[in-house]
């Protein structure tokens, strides 16, 4: 019994009643809150690993490219040849409400209008499988990104449901128990309260009644015993 | 919100040269300790979205950790070239953890 320094009145029990009120509906939005997020939140996983695999398989098969570039060309040649990128990338960000969870969208914006105008190189000097590794990653640049929303979004959401569960559970397990026991404490208290007073007064009223009685009976005695002197 | 942000790729010059056709900002790093100063040095610099290679991300957990709740940056890690490590999938699979209280799916 945690709770047991509430005072017995009249106006606790009015609070504590109003506050459990509070607690329970709290509780029963949290509740939903959380179930909803979960729902997104396990959507959004499932979309992340699944691209997640794509995105580092076909990454993998970039690096293969450059492998096999770097081992036909000088590694000081394929810098020179990246050094200046044609293409930028300007990325803006918006965010999205999720639940009450802010989760980051983004939108990407590329200099160059065609996607086959990236080589940032003439191609005399290079070899084939640059250019095939650069078209591969500049393929895969598109998942990267969206893989980086998702993923953030999944994280944030992690976040957020963590924080719910707890609220939910500190709801269910600390503060509705405990001022239900309090509630219930007060109740007993005032139920006593009233019994000891009825008792009281039970007890009042006997001596009371016995007085009257004793009272009557010396009056009896006093009205017998005058009768009986004027008889003799 | 208009503001546009940089996108960066942290990793050893290997992995991360490709990206630099692109137009991305790559930072080769060649150590573990200069990458999470890279990345702690973008963060601040308000960058969106963070590239990191696992092999790097495999000794800096804690940075990682660090970043996982803001909005801003976003780090995600790619494989580097020597192949994936799966901590991209432990991650998420730490995320669900974290999420439900135990390991499902």
């Amino acid at each position: 019994m945690p709770n047991i320094t509430v005072s017995p009145t009249r106006m606790e029990l009015t609070r504590l009643k109003g506050k459990l009120r509070t607690a329970q509906r709290g509780h029963k939005l949290l509740k939903d809150k959380r179930d909803e997020l979960m729902k997104q939140f396990l959507d959004t996983v499932r979309e992340v690993r699944a691209l997640r695999k794509e995105v580092e398989e076909e990454l993998m098969a970039v690096h293969g490219s450059f492998t096999v570039a770097s081992a036909l060309m000088s590694s000081a040649a394929i810098e020179q040849a990246l050094m200046y990128p044609k293409q930028s990338v300007e990325l803006g960000m918006t965010t999205q409400n999720i639940m009450s969870v802010n989760v980051p969208v983004y939108e990407f914006h590329t200099k160059t209008k065609s996607d086959a105008d990236i080589y940032p190189y003439g191609f005399a000097a290079t070899s084939g499988e640059l250019d095939a590794a650069v078209d591969a990653l500049g393929k895969v640049f598109q998942k990267l990104l969206k893989l980086a929303q998702i993923e953030k979004a999944a994280q944030l959401m992690a976040e957020e449901i963590e924080k719910t569960r707890r609220r939910v559970n500190a709801l269910e397990y600390v503060m509705i128990p405990n001022t239900q026991e309090a509630i219930r404490y007060i109740t007993m208290k005032l139920d006593e309260n009233d019994r000891a007073t009825t008792t009281r007064l039970m007890k009042v009223k006997d001596m009371i009644l016995k007085e009257a009685i004793d009272d009557r009976r010396a009056k009896n005695a006093e009205a017998l015993a005058n009768a009986g002197s004027v008889q003799t | 919100m208009a503001a546009t942000y940089p996108i960066a790729v942290v990793g050893d010059w290997e992995s991360v040269m490709g990206f630099q056709a692109l137009g991305l900002d790559t930072y080769p790093a060649a150590s573990p300790e200069e990458a999470r100063q890279t990345v702690r040095r973008l963060a601040k610099e308000d960058c969106a979205v963070i590239y990191l290679t696992e092999g790097l991300a495999k000794e800096m957990p804690d940075v990682i950790a660090r970043y996982k709740d803001e909005l801003r940056p976003a780090i995600i890690l790619i494989p580097g070239r020597e192949g994936s490590l799966g901590i991209g999938k432990e991650n998420i699979q730490r995320a669900i953890e974290r999420a439900v209280g135990a390991d499902i799916l």
